[in-house]
């Protein structure tokens, strides 16, 4: 059996399925149940000043009959009295105190920040999580995503955090910004033990095509949210990326956050690096159980990959990530579908012809729809492996025998590239297009 | 053995003749819209008698554009609620659908049709109205699907339509002529009422069209006619005793069904004589209708049915027993039948043959023949210049469906010799758009 148990800045975890600071951290209630379910630990929702909310919360993106593919909220930080959640935390810690429990805190000024410290430390919390990412409502006030976006200020207010915490310091980041390096290297100058990322993204969900106004609607008027769910799960990953790649980073334990559903989600931040996840729209969609799926399903990928520890493969998926200068230029796949499993809805043919590269056909064989691959005009863009509604009935088949290497990196050096708008060195000079006429033929 | 219990009133009714594709509530629409694949020139829309653009007015249904769904089916179709609930879509778009290539149940096109299509109807959402008078008079004769969907066509071209009909009410077939699970007579209706509240189409009912000097007043009054007058009668088997009060033809009890529900009398022991779809409905409802043992006796065997397959499970599943082989020489009785005598076929070299020696009779208090229908050869031999071919179907041109005479347009089962809504339904717009065409060349 794995042993899947985390040390995470020094925070002990008997399993590194952590819940976010969120709508299902609000209460003790809540956390005793989430431990109970599975969950190795939790990131309490934000404590500060408590604040008031509004009614209606949250908006969603469906996805035709998906519900919830991205989540929208405006809810803000705790609304309930500091007092009542550190004498929660307190009892979680006694009913669970192998598991962990990290205080999100937002507060202003440096004394707050200084007693807050004290307080949630006093209470029993294993962790201080810094809220510098929430992108609606506090950063109005100079709070949550404001700071995430100030590399500098965000630098002063982790040294005062440093100057007193005892307990082990993760910096949430926000994913609002243009370079998440920034905000990653400010929080590692100003001596963060840990980084968790991302919050929430700046987003407006949809608007109401009858009132003319964006979801949540309060009454008439709605505002930017913050936007999570599997939808944000890309932008997430590679976020990660850049901090754990980050030569002045790299060697900060990194939280992965965002879209979080599946074990697959779970092995996919720590290939990337993570030491940790967090994880709160898959609770808030189908409840803390959840957790059953993504433990049973590491442990069945550990096992069959011969992992004992998640360090064994945290990162492991790094040196594979690079520039893509970098990549093989020589490296070829061509589509290939197999006809016994193809159904005829020829939607690989049209997302070729009009979406790529024109390298499929419609059967020309009397009442068959299985389309036909053109080897010499396909790029191997995948589209049509993607587009195809039947497992594994569109594969990408390796063209070239291995033995060819060449990068855009290393063509440039040997000053073999492409330089002059008419070039005949471009990539495409001789790939197959047809005339501008042809996509007129239907109508003859 | 049949395990329905013989209805006592209309609930009862009902409930024995639950429709088979029941209204899609809007969470069950959504999700089954979901699962729509919008195939490139898609098999289903192939599959469409009346070529509907099945993924468009899925993917409407999907974003929530019911009303803009319905009007992609009517577009096409202008009896499109009847043909959802109707059309054998198992052997038509739904049997055609792709994911059948993966064991995947296809996409339940008819019920989802019904859904947009229903939606309209219900909330009375007006898609079309009347062209700008163009003076020109169309007459139909027969109120049925071709007609109506002729109709529906000519007005919106502006032109004015008398649909002439000999029953009392209008919509032929769809009303007269279809099982009871499939559709019920208020859908028939509400459909109808719809068209004409949009429309404006003139229904001339109990007005039957049965003489030459009709038709020569026809001719004179109208600029072009079209004929939609289905076919006839149940047709004759010559047999010694044919003529008891207890020997029915399938269409004539059909047609009762569905005008008396529950009061239409159904003894204990039915044979139903006849291997097509019309046998599978009317040995469906008799079990539906409470007879305790339904036989459905055909001469040949069972793959050379012309009934659908789903049909006959249908009408196996309502309890119906079937007996191939069969063919029926006789009917026993005194007056009134009480048997059927039959003798063993056997099919020799392609050919059918009965099996000498080999007679036998079995008991039954009503009698139902669903051996085809005879032709209106008699009423269509009125009009001049009218070709009909050797099987008494109305001879058109295959795109206008223009008659020999060419004043004449004609559709539905009157040319095809039977076949299904969806199909009158397309052969009546296409005529509509022949007349208007030659009125106009």
């Amino acid at each position: 059996m794995p042993d899947i148990s985390i040390n995470f800045a020094g925070i002990k975890s008997p399993n590194p399925f952590w819940l976010a600071s969120a709508p299902p951290t609000n209460s003790g209630y809540q956390v005793m149940k989430a431990f109970d379910a599975g969950w190795g630990g939790a990131v309490w929702k934000t404590l500060g000043v408590p604040v008031v909310n509004v009614s209606s919360r949250y908006g969603a993106i469906n996805y035709r009959d998906t519900r919830i593919a991205g989540l929208n909220n405006i809810e803000l930080i705790t609304d309930r009295p500091l007092a009542d959640n550190l004498k929660e935390i307190e009892e979680v810690k006694k009913y669970f105190p192998d598991h962990a429990v990290i205080a999100s805190l937002m507060v202003e000024t440096k004394a707050e920040w200084h007693q807050i410290i004290k307080d949630v430390e006093n209470a029993g919390a294993d962790g201080i999580e810094l809220n510098f990412g929430c992108p609606h409502g506090m950063c109005e006030r100079g709070m949550g995503s404001a700071v995430g976006q100030e590399p500098e200020v965000l630098k002063t207010i982790v040294e005062w955090v440093m100057e007193v915490a005892k307990i082990p310091v993760i910096t949430k980041l926000s994913p609002n910004i243009s370079h998440i390096v920034d905000p990653g290297l400010a929080a590692a100058k100003g001596g963060t033990n840990a980084i968790s990322l991302i919050n929430t993204i700046k987003s407006i969900v949809g608007i109401d095509l009858d009132s003319f106004a964006p979801y949540p609607i309060v009454d008439g008027k709605g505002t930017n949210g913050g936007y999570c769910g599997p939808a944000v799960k890309p932008i997430a990953l590679e976020m990660v990326k850049e901090l754990t790649k980050h030569p002045e980073i790299k060697d900060i334990p990194i939280s992965g956050i965002g879209g979080i559903e599946s074990w697959r989600d779970v092995v996919e931040f720590i290939l990337l690096g993570a030491g940790s996840v967090q994880v709160c729209t898959a609770v808030m969609h189908y409840g803390f159980g959840i957790v059953r799926e993504m433990e049973a399903g590491l442990l069945q990928f550990m096992q069959e990959k011969g992992f004992e520890t998640i360090y064994d493969f945290k990162g492991k998926a790094l040196p594979n990530v690079t520039e893509w200068k970098h990549l093989n230029l020589k490296h070829k796949v061509v589509a290939k579908i197999d006809e016994s499993k193809c159904v005829g809805c020829e939607l690989c043919y049209i997302a070729c012809d009009d979406g790529a590269h024109q390298a499929i056909a419609l059967s020309t064989e009397n009442g068959s729809r299985v389309p036909k691959i053109i080897d010499e005009n396909c790029v191997g863009c995948n589209l049509c492996s993607l587009v195809c509604p039947v497992e594994d009935c569109i594969t990408m088949e390796k063209r070239d025998d291995g033995t060819q290497h060449v990068t855009w990196d290393e063509r440039t050096a040997a000053g073999d590239i492409p330089t002059t708008f008419d070039d005949d060195r471009a990539g495409g000079k001789h790939h197959f297009v047809p005339t501008v006429q042809d996509a007129l033929k239907h109508r003859s | 053995m049949v395990e329905y219990v013989k209805p006592t009133n209309d609930k009862e009714f009902q409930e024995n003749f639950a429709v088979k594709k029941p209204l899609m509530n809007p969470t069950e629409a959504y999700f089954e819209s979901s699962r729509c694949l919008f195939c490139y020139d898609a098999p289903c829309i192939q599959a469409c008698p009346t070529g509907i653009d099945i993924p468009l007015f899925i993917k409407q249904i999907n974003t929530k554009n019911t009303t803009g769904a319905a009007k992609t089916i009517f577009d096409s179709n202008w009896i499109g609620n009847a043909c959802g609930k109707i059309c054998p879509t198992g052997v038509l778009c739904e049997g055609a659908c792709v994911y059948n290539h993966q064991d995947v149940p296809p996409i339940q096109i008819g019920r989802l049709q019904n859904f947009a299509t229903s939606h309209a109807i219900e909330n009375g959402i007006k898609l079309y109205a009347p062209g700008k008078a163009n003076g020109k008079k169309i007459a139909m004769i027969g109120s049925g699907p071709a007609s109506i969907s002729c109709a529906c066509e000519l007005r919106v071209m502006g032109y004015d339509v008398d649909i002439y009909e000999a029953k009392e009410r209008p919509t032929g077939l769809t009303l007269h002529g279809i099982a009871a699970y499939k559709i019920s007579n208020e859908e028939v209706i509400d459909e109808l009422e719809y068209l004409q509240e949009q429309l404006g189409l003139n229904f001339i009912c109990n007005k039957p069209i049965e003489t030459k000097e009709q038709i020569s007043e026809l001719e004179n009054d109208y600029d072009a006619i079209f004929l939609g007058v289905g076919i006839g009668p149940t047709a004759s088997l010559n047999l010694p005793g044919e003529d008891f009060e207890n020997v029915v033809g399938a269409v004539e009890f059909i047609e009762e069904l569905r005008l008396n529900h529950h009061q239409t009398k159904v003894p204990q022991k039915v044979i139903v004589i006849g291997g097509g779809n019309t046998a599978m409905d009317a040995a469906s409802q008799s079990a539906r209708l409470g007879a305790k043992q339904v036989i459905l006796a055909y001469r040949r065997d069972k793959d050379a049915m012309g009934a659908y397959g789903f049909e006959y499970k249908l009408a196996i599943s309502a309890g119906v027993d079937s007996l191939f082989n069969a063919q029926p020489i006789g009917i026993v009785g005194n007056g009134k039948a009480s048997a059927v005598k039959f003798v063993k076929t056997e099919n020799l070299n392609g050919k059918l043959s009965n099996i000498e020696g080999s007679e036998f009779e079995v008991e039954a208090d009503l009698i139902i023949k669903a051996t085809g229908q005879s032709k209106q050869g008699a009423f269509l031999s009125l009009i001049d210049g009218l070709e009909l071919d050797s099987r008494k179907r109305i001879v058109v041109k295959p795109d206008s469906f223009q008659c020999t005479n060419p004043k004449y347009f004609a559709g539905g089962d009157a040319v095809n010799g039977g076949a299904e809504v969806v199909n009158a339904a397309y052969d009546g717009k296409q005529a509509a758009l022949g007349i208007h065409q030659w009125l106009n060349s």
